[in-house]
């Protein structure tokens, strides 16, 4: 414990301070590694569950080749709208307007390319323009005039969704041309060949485990380079092996059926560079510090206001990419397209075990969040369970999922 | 005199892999004032949440006898209910309702059909406020008052339950002197009404001045327990039973050797954000590398917010006046413009302005200086855990991991995290407001040591502090701030707190 020294007296080395160098064995304590993670690997597990549950009800019709290029093609925009909404929620806020903001996208999108008959990019990046708008509407608000983002954001969830239908004129318009519509619908398959099934999945399959096992190696090497403590060699190996065989066994399936679909890429693109952001760049942890501490993080040099404004135009233009996808799954615009989008997303963040109060979530967290919701509404789907009852319980799952971050929260806090 | 009220015997308490208390016996006599003191973790909030019930009957092994009869509390009810009632540092009132609302919370006073008397509830207030020298109007917002009214408030809710064991935490962690000097009177007060007062202190030489006994826990254990009355127990004494040993000086000692001017303000005006007052007002003053100038004055002289304002404008608004660094004229603006120009501000409230206590400590100590440690953007992990690492070492910072949240750290170590991140921004001057507020006497001297540390290494430093004995400690030089104003400036050789406070409160009737 505390002890006085005089100013003459050496400084002893803290008796809990475990030398460095002990630490290169690592821990093979999976028991240890499990509970002292137990928020984040218990959404891992709980999807586990809920997969297999789920295949064990459909015969397996949920892990089929087919069923899985669907949940792919269904959710990737819930996915790619809860990248946005999680670091929007770590950062303290929250955007109720995301489903109006994917059919005002859609819409200006579909009015030029459809209408207008320009060419199918032209509306891409129309969409995207107006995304980023909307983000800097709101970020105005939130950051520069200092509304709290529920009430600017829900402000904006009623003024987007009018903007949709003055521009719609409160018609549907479809179809897109086959371009636009290869977004969300398209495959990249047959370009190696394959007998029976696509050699290019398998490929990026296996690059993408490869480059998983890379990475993982490098950031290993440069823990024990800085003396940091690592999981001990067999259970790194264990890791990759496991994760290279998740990740394989769904490029085959996928293989099996249409191929690669463009979605995926997309979206496993913004995973990936989300994920980077939000964890190895200063602007990421600025948006920690904000959620975890606004004061704090004033008084530590963080721009507050610009960090928050740009969290918006970020959900902005996620909010687009998600329009633009939805809109090609679609094949056009509707004045209701997106309806609730929102509360999906938000839900994923949460499932995901971000924090209700700011501060905590991960992306990937956001992303096994809403599988957990995909796979659940797709496996009671293909049960054919009623709509209101896939209703109840993915309710009650939402519930479920934020009390045990609560319920944990007070552990980890009684704990010591 | 030999009549016990309380007796707490063999207290075993345990939490998840930590001994919180072992063994621990308290007895306290009827109608006296016991303190208990130890350092920051060695079990004084515990054994009290024990005593109140916030850890119920069951959680923890031992007996506690009050009135001479086995208690079991099931929760804070049970143990009010006995006339048990313990007022938390953290103080527990409702901002936005009205002092007799704050009184009766949980308590109220009904009257017909179960409808809130509030007549009768007022009228109650106002006599319980006469009882603790509160001179406010019983339907005055709470958020109206100051800290040490907010005080008088919980003792007057205390007395409306029919207390006859008031259990106070840290009761002048937050006051100034005169209000707690005042706080100290209605203590003893209260005791000659027959009421028994536990007393959790770090203020020493308060337990010397008020205390009948004192138990003194360390790690967990019950060391001895005093009675001030019978043998001559000095401050010293205390300490001797807190730390283990004596500690030959509180101060450490340093030599004082000036530099160069680092800092100065000239003329500096701030007005209060939202009333049209002033704040501070043309206040001048310098500080010189290898120098530690000390602001003294009383809660609302401004010294907080002096060193606010001049800390990129984080305080207040129509700020005027010159702040010179090392002889350049700077304008900073924004907080980040004050760290590049070599300020740090170490705030005296670390949990509100100083940490995110959800994150761990790594974070915590890179979080003012991100872009020392990154380029083009990407922060280097490994980079800063080894910064995190070396501050650990340094500071003495008592956690198993760099990886460890800061929220779990005692206050000692919590607040040399809080140094830890502002001297990785290598700053030229330091302002250090209450860089002691309620951390323990150990860490209060590590925390001194580190002070003399940067001294020696040339940065300069300037502390706002309460307690005078610390300023008179560890300054080479001492202004005194009041309403806004610098009244006096002394070398620490012809300053006492006599003189110290005469200037402190000197320009209040004048403005006033």
């Amino acid at each position: 414990m505390t002890s006085i020294k005089t100013p003459s007296t050496e400084r002893p080395t803290p008796s809990d301070s475990t030398p460095a160098a002990a630490l290169h064995t690592g821990t093979s304590d999976l028991r240890a590694l499990v509970l002292n993670n137990l928020r984040q690997s218990g959404i891992y597990v709980a999807l586990v569950v809920i997969v297999a549950l789920f295949a064990l009800l459909t015969d397996g019709v949920l892990l089929s080749p087919g069923n899985i290029t669907n949940i792919v093609l269904q959710y990737s925009y819930i996915l790619v709208l809860a990248i946005g909404m999680v670091i929007l929620i770590i950062g303290g806020h929250i955007d109720l307007s995301v489903g109006s903001v994917v059919a005002l996208t859609g819409a200006v999108s579909a009015v030029l390319v459809i209408q207008q008959g320009h060419p199918w990019w032209i509306g891409v990046v129309a969409a995207l323009v107006v995304g980023v708008a909307v983000g800097a509407w709101h970020g105005f608000w939130v950051a520069y005039a200092g509304i709290p983002a529920f009430i600017v954001t829900l402000a904006g969830m009623l003024l987007f969704r009018g903007l949709t239908l003055q521009v719609l004129d409160n018609i549907s318009l479809s179809p897109f041309p086959a371009e636009y519509q290869k977004v969300a619908a398209g495959f990249l398959n047959g370009l190696l060949g394959g007998n029976g099934f696509d050699a290019f999945t398998l490929l990026i399959g296996a690059l993408a485990v490869a480059g998983y096992a890379v990475s993982g190696f490098r950031t290993r090497v440069a823990r024990i380079r800085y003396q940091q403590p690592v999981e001990s060699f067999p259970l790194f190996v264990a890791r990759v092996v496991a994760v290279g065989a998740v990740i394989m066994y769904f490029a085959w399936q996928l293989a099996h059926a249409r191929g690669l679909p463009i979605v995926l890429i997309i979206l496993a693109a913004l995973v990936l560079v989300y994920g980077l952001l939000t964890r190895r760049t200063v602007f990421g942890r600025q948006v920690y510090a904000i959620g975890g501490n606004l004061s704090a993080a004033a008084l530590s040099g963080v721009k507050v206001r610009t960090v928050n404004f740009w969290m918006f135009v970020n959900m902005g233009f996620l909010a687009a990419v998600a329009g633009v996808i939805y809109s090609s799954r679609s094949n056009g615009a509707q004045p209701a397209a997106g309806n609730m989008f929102e509360l999906d997303a938000i839900a994923a963040a949460f499932i995901g075990g971000a924090a209700v109060t700011g501060g905590v979530g991960t992306v990937v967290g956001a992303m096994v969040g809403g599988l957990i919701m995909a796979v659940m509404s797709n496996g009671m789907q293909l049960m054919g369970v009623d709509q209101s009852t896939q209703s109840v319980v993915k309710g009650l799952v939402l519930l479920v999922a934020v009390a045990f971050d609560v319920y944990n929260k007070r552990r980890a806090g009684s704990a010591r | 005199m030999d009549d016990t009220i309380l007796e707490m015997r063999r207290i075993t308490k345990t939490f998840p892999g930590v001994t919180a208390l072992e063994d621990v016996t308290l007895s306290v006599r009827r109608g006296e004032i016991h303190a208990i003191c130890g350092e920051n973790g060695a079990g004084k909030s515990t054994l009290m949440k024990v005593l109140s019930g916030v850890h119920p009957t069951g959680s923890y092994d031992g007996e506690i006898l009050f009135d001479g009869k086995p208690v079991q509390f099931r929760g804070i009810r049970d143990s009010e209910a006995n006339g048990i009632v313990i007022i938390h540092q953290e103080l527990a009132l409702v901002p936005y309702l009205s002092i007799a609302e704050n009184i009766f919370l949980g308590n109220e006073r009904r009257g017909r059909g179960g409808l809130i008397d509030w007549n009768r509830a007022n009228a109650e207030a106002a006599q319980l406020l006469e009882s603790v020298g509160l001179h406010e109007n019983p339907v005055t917002p709470v958020i109206q008052l100051g800290v040490g009214k907010q005080q008088l408030v919980e003792i007057a809710k205390a007395l409306s339950k029919k207390v006859r064991l008031l259990i106070l935490d840290e009761p002048t962690a937050a006051l100034n002197d005169i209000d707690s000097a005042h706080l100290l009177d209605l203590l003893r007060a209260l005791r000659d009404q027959g009421i028994t007062c536990i007393m959790i202190s770090h203020k020493l030489n308060e337990i010397t001045a008020i205390a009948d006994s004192t138990t003194v826990i360390r790690d967990g254990h019950t060391v001895e327990t005093l009675d001030m009355l019978a043998d001559e127990v000095t401050q010293q004494r205390i300490i001797r039973g807190m730390v283990g040993r004596d500690i030959d000086s509180f101060y450490p000692d340093r030599e004082s050797s000036p530099g160069e001017e680092v800092l100065r303000i000239e003329d500096w005006t701030v007005r209060h954000p939202v009333q049209d007052r002033m704040v501070v007002e043309g206040v001048g003053l310098s500080v010189r590398a290898g120098e530690v100038v000390g602001i003294a004055g009383l809660m609302g002289a401004g010294r907080t917010e002096l060193a606010m304002s001049v800390f990129g404008r984080s305080y207040g608004r129509d700020i005027s006046g010159r702040l010179f660094v090392r002889g350049r004229e700077v304008h900073a603006r924004t907080v980040a413009e004050a760290i590049d120009n070599g300020i740090a501000y170490v705030t005296e409230d670390r949990k509100r302005y100083g940490l995110n206590l959800i994150d761990d400590v790594r974070r915590n100590v890179s979080a003012a200086a991100l872009d020392r440690l990154s380029r083009l953007g990407w922060v280097n992990g490994n980079e800063e855990i080894k910064v995190a690492e070396s501050s650990r070492r340094e500071m003495n910072i008592r956690t198993t991991s760099v990886m460890a949240v800061v929220g779990k750290l005692s206050g000692g170590n919590q607040q040399k995290v809080v140094l830890s991140k502002w001297l990785f921004t290598d700053p030229d001057v330091l302002i250090l407001d209450e860089p002691t507020r309620g951390i323990d006497v150990g860490a209060k001297y590590e925390i001194y040591t580190i002070i003399n540390r940067l001294v020696a290494a040339g940065k300069a430093v300037i502390v706002i502090s309460s307690e005078l004995p610390e300023l008179l400690g560890m300054c080479d030089r001492i202004y005194t701030l009041a309403a806004g104003r610098i009244t006096g400036e002394m070398p620490v050789g012809e300053a006492t707190q006599e003189s110290l406070m005469e200037l402190m409160t000197k320009d209040k009737e004048l403005v006033g």
